[in-house]
Order: C-alpha cells, then structure tokens, then sequence
C-alpha cells in the first residue's frame, strides 16, 4: 500500500467520526427501553402456562389418587367416584383415529414427497391438507355425526375416531412429508444405482430413514388428539359405563371421554364433580404432554 | 483378472427389477396415488356433507338467517347474526392482544436477546401452551380468569360505566374472559409463525442495518419487520382462522346468550360454541338450522386460512429467491 499524503491531507480539517454510540442518546435510551417491553411481554406470556399447571398440580393433584382412575363417574349428589371408563374411552378412541389417520396420512405424504411431487394432484392435495390444519375441531364433530352418526344411528366410539382421524391427519401428513424430503438424494441415487425400483427405494432407504421424523409427527398428532373435545362432543356424546363389560366391547354405545367429562362436570353445582374434573384434566395434561415429550425425544434422536 | 471371473451374474445384488419387483411397484404407486386423491376427497366430501344437510335450512330461511339474531327451537326461529357479531368481536379481541404478544415473542425468541438457555426455556413455555387442551383452558378461565377478572371489571364498569365498552357488570361468563382465553390460545400459533417468518430474512439484510449504525430496535422495527411483513401478516390471518373455529374455551367461557353487545363483559355467543352446545339436545328441525350455521363458519375459516396459507407462500417464496 503506497500512502496518498493528499488524501490524509483532506482528511485533516475533517471532523473524527466517532463510531461510539453513547449510552444516553435518545436512540439508545429508547432502543433499551423496547427490550425491556419485551422482558415484561415475555413474562406476561408466561403467567399463564405458570397458573394452569399451578392449578392442575394444586386441584387436580390433591384428588387424584388409584379410585379415581379405576372408578365409574359418580351421580349428581353422589361422593367419590372417578373417570377410569373416560380414560379408556380416550385412549380407544385416539387409537381408532390413528388406525385410519397415521397408515393413510403417511402413504398420502410418500405420495407428495417422493413418487409425484410436482404433479397437480400433489399440489392439490398439499393444498388441501394445509387447509385442513385450521379446520375448527368442531365442523370435524359435525362431518363425523353427518356421515356415521345419522347413518348408523347411535353416538359411538367409531364416530368420535372418525372425527379425531380428521383432525390428526394433516398433520401427519405435512411432517411425514417434510421427513421424507430430508432424506438426501445421494442415498436414494445408490439405491437405484443398483437397480431398486422407486417403490423400493421409498420401503427400503427413504422410509425407514425418514421414519423418527415421521414418528415425530405421529405423536404431535396423538398429542393434539387426546385433548380434543368438540369434535366428540355430540359423535361419541358420554358415557357412565364401561366401554369393556363382561369381556364383550361395546364400541357401538355412546362412549366416555377424558374431555367430555371435564366439559360435562365443569359445569355442575357439586363440588364432588369439580374436583374430579380437575384431577381428570391433571391426568389428561399429563397424557397429552406423554405424547408430545415422546415426539421430542424422537425428534432431537434424528440425525 | 481371473479373479472376477468367479463371480456369475447371480451372485451379484444389483440386477435389474424382476417382474413382480414391477408390478409391486406399479400397485403401491397406485396406492399411493390413491391417497393423495383422498385428501381431495375429504375436503370435497366435507363441504358436499355439510353442504347437502344444511340446504333444508337454507331453502326455509335463505339469507335472512344470517340477518336475525333469533334462535328459538320451541318456535323454530332461526338466526346467527348474533353469533356472527360475537365470533368476529372475540377473535378480533383474542387477535389484537395474542397478536401483540405473539409477535413481541417471536422477535424475543430470534433476535439473540437472550442466551441459548433462556431461549429454550421460553420456547419451551411457549409450547406447551400450545400443548394444553382446550377443555383445560376452558376449567381454568372458569374458576382463575373470571374471578381474577370480576372485581376490575366492576370497577371499570362503575367509573366509566358510559363508555359502551364496559357498560355492564361481569356477572360471571362473559365476552372478555373467552376472547383472553382466546388470545393465549393462539399466542402460539402466530409466535411460531412469526418466527419462522423472521428467520428467513436474510443474515445480510439485518447485518446491513446494523453496519449502518442502527440500535437493535431500529434494525427490527425498520428493517426485519418489514421485510418479514407479509410473513407476519400471514401468522395474524392464520391465528385469527384459529380463533374463529376455537370452540370448547369460548363454548365454557363465553355465556351463550343470543345478544349483540359492544359491552366486554356481557355474555355472548359464537358459531362454534353455538353448535358446541346446542348440537347434542337438538332436534331434527334444530340440526338443519345448526348444518347451515355450521357451513357458515366452515366457510369463514376454509376463506381466512387460505389466505393466511398463500400469504405466507408468498413470503417464503420472495425471500427464498433473494437469499439464494
């Protein structure tokens, strides 16, 4: 580098510019006092995570105990009792709504990720998949009572599955999708390389590869699932009995839900059922959070 | 050389596809396809269901039924505009404050304010309240939120009792309570969203802003926000689709009373809690009314989410170019 003594020289009636921003310049002061806005938001926002778990854990945590799973739901005036036939209504009813949702939704996202993702009905479908994330759980009840229920004519465990299956869909679709499309090409190009046809590919390299991310998605699905309570609402309705008496399951009856207990007993005036209703939203936060923490810890285990 | 020659071809594992190696491939293609098709088919089937039991109702009261705001089954008089007022009024409400907050959290959460540890705990916090069901929120604004709520809302109702906002008392249920349930309940939604919005702004772009000279706040606010504008927009659309359809909170939270009121702490109603808790007791003249309120709001959020869906295409679309 040669020195240019006529560019130093202009450079000596010039003003130093001062790179330093002082503290108590207005911009600063006020750029400081949006990230303190902040911290409060923030805190704000977490005030009430802290208060429902506070609750749960408080109300819900000082009823629950081995009656109160095991037990029938008590009547209006009735003392003890429990919600053991809403839990296994729950889990059943989640499990009819992965059988149809997971099998479906994951060879739909095959579909979209790998043997046709440009085609129109790829597109489509991903259109219309997506739609269906913000579908209200509510119109889902009301499809399910529409094509089961007045069909078969009874509210049952079937048609509150049917609803679920719905709502879990999408979402096994969109992340089995996404997972699918991680898979790097060079392995699939290694496989074809020695002659797989796509289909092998996809059942041999590309599934099996894929398969924590689309694990993930199942359980956010389950997770979502086991909370929801409208689209159960007026498909499976309640129950007060067990889903399983004498060895025979009686899937075509109205059927018992964690959810549909919570909503049901919130609003009776004995505090009998309100305590049960706290400690069956207990049990059920902790089922959906079961679900969701697994997802997680399949999720991070990806590579 | 010689030593290959070992080898014949049927020991080699590569080797073109047999032919039922052919014919799997064809059938699980199909299969496949097939699958594709029926998601189609399922929202297809979903309007048609809907649509052909709500159209008893709408030959008996055409449009009228989204002008009255009558809902007597023992007359069979049937309206939603009541409903309709209540649902936009909540989720506009649930909007602005879950919005705000949900926006603040996403620029919290991705412009490094805070160290990595800090940062999962509040996205942590963040999910799980997305984690919680509905029915649970809806137990807890009954017996926290209301009566947290009550005293002030009386007092605000008593000194300033003249502005329509808070012209009545909160008795119990009512419209405030469900749209802040609501606003918690899609705080994670559009914080997600947004986020994801925020992340593809460019590295460059923000580095620019900051080698200009800028604070932190006057690179977001003039720089990261707009570019991630159309993105942000989206997260609102699709949060404000969300609370529309939101139902068991607002159902348990809300009142269910057939009024119009600007008034934020009388009780209301909206088309999901409408359906929520008239649906089960109805009868038959009763569920065609509900069938074509449940069109109603099937199509309001089918419309909202699908344009928060294209704006958020678009975005991710505009910055994807730019960055690559």
């Amino acid at each position: 580098m040669t020195t240019r003594p006529d560019l130093l020289e202009s450079m000596k009636g010039a003003k130093r510019f001062d790179l330093k921003r002082s503290f108590w310049e207005p911009r600063s002061l006020r750029s400081l006092l949006l990230s303190i806005g902040a911290w409060i938001v923030a805190l704000i926002a977490s005030v009430p995570l802290i208060s429902v778990l506070y609750m749960l854990i408080v109300r819900g945590g000082r009823r629950l105990n081995w009656e109160v799973l095991t037990e029938l739901p008590p009547a209006g005036f009735e003392e003890g009792g429990g919600f053991g036939n809403a839990i296994v209504g729950t889990l059943v009813m989640v499990g009819i709504g992965g059988l149809i949702s997971i099998p479906f939704g994951i060879l739909a996202a095959i579909f979209l990720a790998e043997l046709g993702p440009d085609s129109q009905i790829a597109n489509a479908a991903r259109f219309c998949a997506k739609t269906l994330t913000g579908l209200p759980s509510i119109i889902a009840g009301v499809f399910a009572y529409a094509i089961l229920v007045l069909v078969t004519g009874t509210y049952s465990a079937p048609a509150g599955g049917m609803a679920l299956a719905l709502l879990m869909l999408p979402t096994v679709v969109l992340t089995a999708e996404e997972a699918l499309k991680m898979v790097p090409q060079n392995m699939k190009n290694a496989a074809f390389g020695m002659g797989c046809t796509h289909s092998q590919v996809v059942s041999k390299i590309v599934f099996p590869t894929a398969l924590p991310g689309i694990l993930t998605g199942v359980m956010l699905a389950v997770a979502r699932a086991s909370g929801e309570t409208a689209p159960l609402l007026f498909t499976a309705l309640f129950s007060n009995f067990w889903l399983f008496e004498n060895g025979r399951a009686e899937l075509m009856a109205p059927t018992a839900s964690l959810s549909v207990l919570i909503f049901n007993f919130s609003g009776m005036p004995y505090e009998n059922q309100i305590e049960l209703a706290w400690a069956a939203s207990l049990v059920l936060v902790l089922l959906v959070l079961v679900f969701n923490s697994l997802s997680r810890i399949i999720g991070r285990s990806r590579i | 050389m010689k030593r290959f020659e070992q080898f014949s071809a049927s020991d080699a594992i590569s080797g073109p596809p047999s032919k039922a190696d052919y014919w799997v491939d064809r059938s699980f293609r199909t299969v496949t396809h097939l699958c594709a098709w029926l998601i189609l088919a399922i929202v297809i089937a979903l309007l048609w269901q809907i649509g052909e039991k709500a159209i008893p109702a709408i030959r008996d009261y055409h449009l009228g039924f989204l002008t009255s705001a009558v809902w007597d089954a023992n007359k069979d008089q049937f309206g939603i505009l009541a409903e309709i007022w209540g649902t936009l009024y909540s989720s506009i409400l649930g909007l602005i404050i879950g919005g705000f907050f949900g926006v603040v959290m996403a620029i919290f959460l991705t412009q490094d304010f805070l160290p990595p540890l800090l940062a999962a705990f509040f996205r942590t916090i963040v999910e799980l309240l997305a984690a919680i069901p509905s029915v649970v929120y809806g137990l807890w604004g009954i017996f926290v939120v209301v009566p947290v709520l009550r005293p002030v809302a009386n007092w605000l109702n008593e000194t300033l009792g003249w502005i329509p906002l808070f012209s009545t008392t909160l008795s119990g249920p009512g419209l405030l309570p469900a749209a802040l349930v609501l606003a918690i309940m899609i705080l994670p939604t559009i914080a997600a969203v947004s986020q994801d919005a925020l992340r593809l702004v460019p590295y460059r772009t923000k580095e620019a802003a900051y080698g200009l000279g800028t604070t932190r706040w006057e690179a977001i606010l003039r720089v990261l926000l707009p570019t991630a504008s159309a993105g942000i927009f989206g997260a609102l659309v699709l949060g404000f689709g969300r609370a529309l359809g939101e139902t068991m909170a607002v159902a348990m939270l809300i009142g269910n009373s057939n009024q119009i009121t600007l008034s934020l702490f009388s009780p209301a109603n909206t088309l999901a809690a409408l359906l929520a808790l008239n649906f089960p007791e109805a009868g038959k003249v009763e569920v065609r009314a509900l069938m074509y309120a449940a069109l109603v709001l099937l199509l309001i959020t089918l419309l909202v989410n699908m344009l928060g869906t294209a704006l958020m295409h678009r975005t991710s679309k505009a910055l994807g170019v730019k960055t690559r």
